[in-house]
């Protein structure tokens, strides 16, 4: 029973990393589809999560860890990007 | 035994010692000098053998060079090795001491010498060894040092490509005696030539015997400009004369001769080694007698005519390899006698030629011309020259009181009597033997007579030259006269020859032969029979084309270029490059996707062709875990965002999709129970985005509006089958496990190495070694970023400077 929740909790969670895979795919603009990005890290963020739940594990914690704070770093890039042309200013 | 090594590596031991005598005292004395004593005494070392060699003995020592490969210098001392050996270092003697004479102080004497040294070094290292590859080996210095002598000018366009055209014609050659001398290798397994010899009823039987037949056969033919491979000797004619007088005359050409005469005992008697050799050397024989006619140079006219007695040598040969079918007997003796005109007229050429090409030599440094339309009258002027080259022309075409005449006689009844053997179909075609030889020697009559008498005889001309004309000094007409006068002594006491240096040669060409069953006498005079009128013949029809030549020279002259030999290779040659050329800049794009196009389509051939080819797709999905309903949406997910990296129309879309790719496979890692894997996928993925977004940002202007990437079937193609091969070779070596996985092994990874994370005690314990380079391999990488960073700021400040 426990198991199928879990497997179910995962299932919906991929239903929404492909929705967000639309977005990527169709938005318009690329705010849309770094914000996009940022919502899969998210869903893998919580995808890991349940699967620790399912394998009775804590080895993947960390990892979430990592993830909160790789695509907190990668969004920003790109919206540095976006917004100024560079990731990294110069100081001249 | 160390003597006569001593002797052999002579000419190479003086090589060195030529630049100090070159340095210091060729102002006082000509360096040729010092170099004749070399020859000199090398040829008085080698007489002494002849009173043992003639009794029937033969001396053999061995120097061992590679034991462990069973190569070693065997010198072997037998007729045959001894007649080239006095050759080389008599003939050698006389063309130093003509050198000396006509090369001036001025020139690079050093140089000279040294060539010509280590070519007579080579020659004697040819012919006296017994080894194959030894034998290869001073084969092809004899090629490198003729080809440093021909460009001894080299500031001479004509000069480098005459030396360019004889090295490629004998080294190709060479390559194929190399070959052939490999298979005999094989059949005999040996590399002695008398040990081949000896097993030679193997060999004969062996399926490889033809093969190594051709193969040495093209060896001797190009290196003794046999029809076709003559070419490069004409060309050869651009060395300074006596190097034409030694090499291409004398010696060198001699060599293919030399090594057919070897491999009598073991090839001759089959019929390809008969028609071969005999065909080829008539064809040779004829060929270069007309070519010759149409010279005007007299230094290409002696070269063709080398070809044609070259020719008449090799069917001689030919004819004589007849002994070794009908073995002993009365048939084989007949053709023993053929066999012995070679090695005779051999001899003669080498006397003639030698002293005939001194006679250019001189006519060439005393007038300034070599050309027979401004020469003539010289009689009267030069009267010494005049009679050396009237004794050497006539022995050249075959009159008494010459050498010439008697191996001229010799080769008539070797002919008249291969007509009749009976044997190889040569009962039908048998009969074009005499006739090619008879018409090429009339052709070789009125050569001669042209060379003779356009260049001494009619009226004097004085005004065509550009110098005043005398007779040249007593030093250079010494060696002529020494040869000319040994033409004239061979013909009247031919027998003291034949006694002590043809008839050991002989055995050693024939050595089946006993010799007590055949006594070979030449005789100058030796009843009316058909050589005689065949003769006779020659000299009334030759003179009558000499007289009327006005008639038919000019139209023989006028053969077109364009259907010559040499203008075939020429051709040929360029064809061949510009065909190569055509070639590499036809699949050498320069373009990267090509290169790429070029290494995917092979990587998909070999591997999918040896997969089919060995039936090697199996697939085995027993014992495959069961695919969860999420699993086949995150490779949906994956499927998807790849599609969207090939698809984006811009590099932002490509990038995010990237990101969601790398995302996903963390993922995978993770349903998978890899964490470390996945943390550093994770890393990885982030840093490599904000590199590529680095890099948008230094994307030049004009490419920016780029869209999308534009569509090719080729690569739409090869990246399907890229990827079929991949997922098809994955499938079936997962089916194809052989042994256990030693995964078991690492799973004690606490008692061994006292680590929990297997995965980070393979890394830095058990596999830690691979950990270390790859720490390196990033090391390298950093430091290759900056230094490229640098190097890029550095100049665009120099530019900016500018």
């Amino acid at each position: 029973m426990f198991e199928t929740l879990m497997i179910i909790a995962l299932c919906l969670l991929v239903v929404a990393i492909m929705c967000n895979l639309y977005r990527i795919v169709k938005g318009p603009s690329s705010a849309d589809r770094v914000q996009a990005l940022d919502s899969v890290g998210i869903n893998i963020i919580a995808g890991i999560a349940v699967f620790s739940v399912f394998l009775h594990t804590h080895a993947f914690f960390d990892l979430i860890l990592l993830i909160g704070i790789l695509s907190f770093i990668g969004t920003a890039a790109f919206a540095k990007f976006l917004e100024r042309g560079v990731v990294i200013e110069r100081k001249r | 035994m160390i003597t006569l090594y001593l002797f052999i590596f002579l000419p190479f031991i003086f090589a060195f010692i030529v630049p100090f005598l070159f340095k210091y005292l060729n102002r006082q004395v000509h360096t040729g000098w010092f170099v004749m004593i070399v020859p000199l005494a090398i040829l008085i070392y080698l007489l002494q053998f002849i009173p043992d060699v003639a009794s029937g003995m033969t001396y053999e020592y061995t120097l061992s060079w590679i034991p462990s490969l069973g190569i070693e210098f065997t010198a072997y001392v037998d007729g045959l090795a001894l007649l080239f050996g006095l050759l080389i270092t008599g003939v050698g003697t006389l063309v130093i001491l003509y050198s000396i004479f006509y090369m001036s102080k001025r020139e690079a004497l050093h140089n000279f010498y040294i060539y010509l040294l280590m070519f007579m070094g080579a020659m004697l290292g040819v012919v006296f060894s017994d080894h194959l590859l030894v034998f290869y080996g001073f084969w092809e210095l004899t090629s490198v040092s003729s080809f440093l002598l021909i460009s001894y000018w080299y500031e001479r366009k004509s000069s480098r490509q005459g030396a360019l055209k004889s090295m490629l014609i004998t080294v190709f050659g060479g390559f194929g005696m190399l070959a052939g001398f490999i298979m005999l290798i094989m059949m005999g397994d040996t590399y002695s030539i008398r040990e081949l010899i000896a097993n030679m009823e193997t060999i004969q039987s062996h399926v490889l015997f033809i093969p190594a037949m051709l193969c040495v056969l093209l060896g001797a033919f190009t290196k003794s400009a046999q029809f076709p491979f003559g070419i490069w000797l004409p060309e050869a004619m651009e060395a300074p004369t006596p190097v034409s007088s030694y090499l291409h005359s004398a010696t060198m050409v001699k060599a293919g001769i030399y090594l057919v005469a070897r491999m009598t005992p073991i090839f001759g008697g089959s019929p390809v080694w008969f028609w071969l050799v005999s065909g080829v050397g008539v064809i040779t024989l004829l060929y270069g007698s007309l070519t010759a006619l149409r010279q005007t140079d007299l230094k290409p006219l002696l070269a063709y005519s080398t070809i044609s007695q070259l020719g008449l040598i090799m069917s001689l040969l030919g004819i004589g390899s007849l002994a070794v079918y009908f073995g002993p007997g009365e048939s084989g003796t007949v053709f023993t006698v053929a066999a012995y005109a070679a090695l005779f007229h051999l001899f003669n050429h080498s006397t003639f030629k030698g002293s005939l090409f001194m006679v250019v030599g001189i006519i060439d440094h005393e007038t300034g011309r070599r050309d027979i339309r401004y020469l003539g009258g010289l009689m009267q002027v030069m009267p010494i020259t005049f009679t050396i080259a009237l004794i050497g022309g006539l022995s050249m075409a075959g009159l008494p009181p010459f050498n010439g005449f008697l191996s001229k006689e010799m080769f008539f009844a070797a002919v008249l009597d291969v007509s009749k053997a009976g044997v190889f179909g040569l009962d039908s075609i048998g009969a074009l033997f005499p006739i090619i030889a008879w018409v090429a020697s009339i052709f070789t009559f009125v050569y001669c007579m042209i060379f003779v008498f356009k260049t001494f005889g009619g009226p004097y001309h004085p005004e065509r030259l550009n110098r005043k004309v005398h007779e040249a000094p007593l030093g250079m007409l010494l060696a002529p006269i020494l040869l000319g006068l040994l033409v004239v002594l061979i013909f009247f006491f031919p027998n003291v020859l034949g006694k002590y240096i043809l008839t050991p040669a002989l055995s050693s060409v024939l050595p089946m032969m006993t010799p007590s069953s055949y006594d070979l006498k030449i005789s100058a005079w030796h009843g009316l029979n058909y050589e005689l009128l065949m003769t006779i013949g020659v000299i009334l029809l030759g003179g009558l084309l000499y007289v009327i030549k006005k008639k038919w020279l000019p139209a023989a002259r006028k053969f077109p270029q364009s259907l010559s030999l040499n203008h075939l290779f020429n051709e040929g040659l360029q064809g061949a490059e510009r065909l190569s050329a055509s070639l590499t800049s036809r699949y050498m794009t320069g373009s990267l996707r090509h290169y790429l196009i070029y290494v995917f389509a092979f990587f998909v051939l070999l591997l999918m062709g040896s997969l089919l080819l060995f039936h090697g797709i199996q697939f085995d999905f027993s014992n495959d875990a069961i695919v969860n309903v999420f699993d086949a949406g995150l490779v949906i997910c994956m499927i998807i965002s790849a599609l969207t990296v090939l698809l984006a129309s811009n590099r932002i879309v490509a990038i995010v999709a990237l990101g969601v790719m790398g995302y996903v496979i963390s993922m995978f890692f993770v349903i998978f129970r890899a964490p470390d894997l996945a943390l550093t996928q994770m890393v990885v993925e982030t840093v490599t985005t904000v590199l590529f977004l680095l890099c948008f940002y230094h994307l030049p202007k004009l490419k920016k509006t780029v869209e999308r990437i534009s569509f090719k079937w080729t690569n739409l193609i090869i990246s399907i089958a890229v990827g079929l091969t991949v997922t098809v070779m994955a499938l079936s070596a997962k089916g194809h496990k052989l042994f256990e996985p030693i995964t078991s092994f690492f799973e004690n990874s606490y008692e061994l190495a006292g680590a929990k994370n297997i995965v980070n005690a393979i890394l830095v314990d058990f596999r830690g070694f691979d950990t270390m380079l790859e720490i390196s391999v990033l090391t390298i990488a950093g430091l290759g970023v900056y230094v490229l960073i640098r190097q890029r700021s550095k100049r665009g400040k120099e530019h900016e400077a500018e």
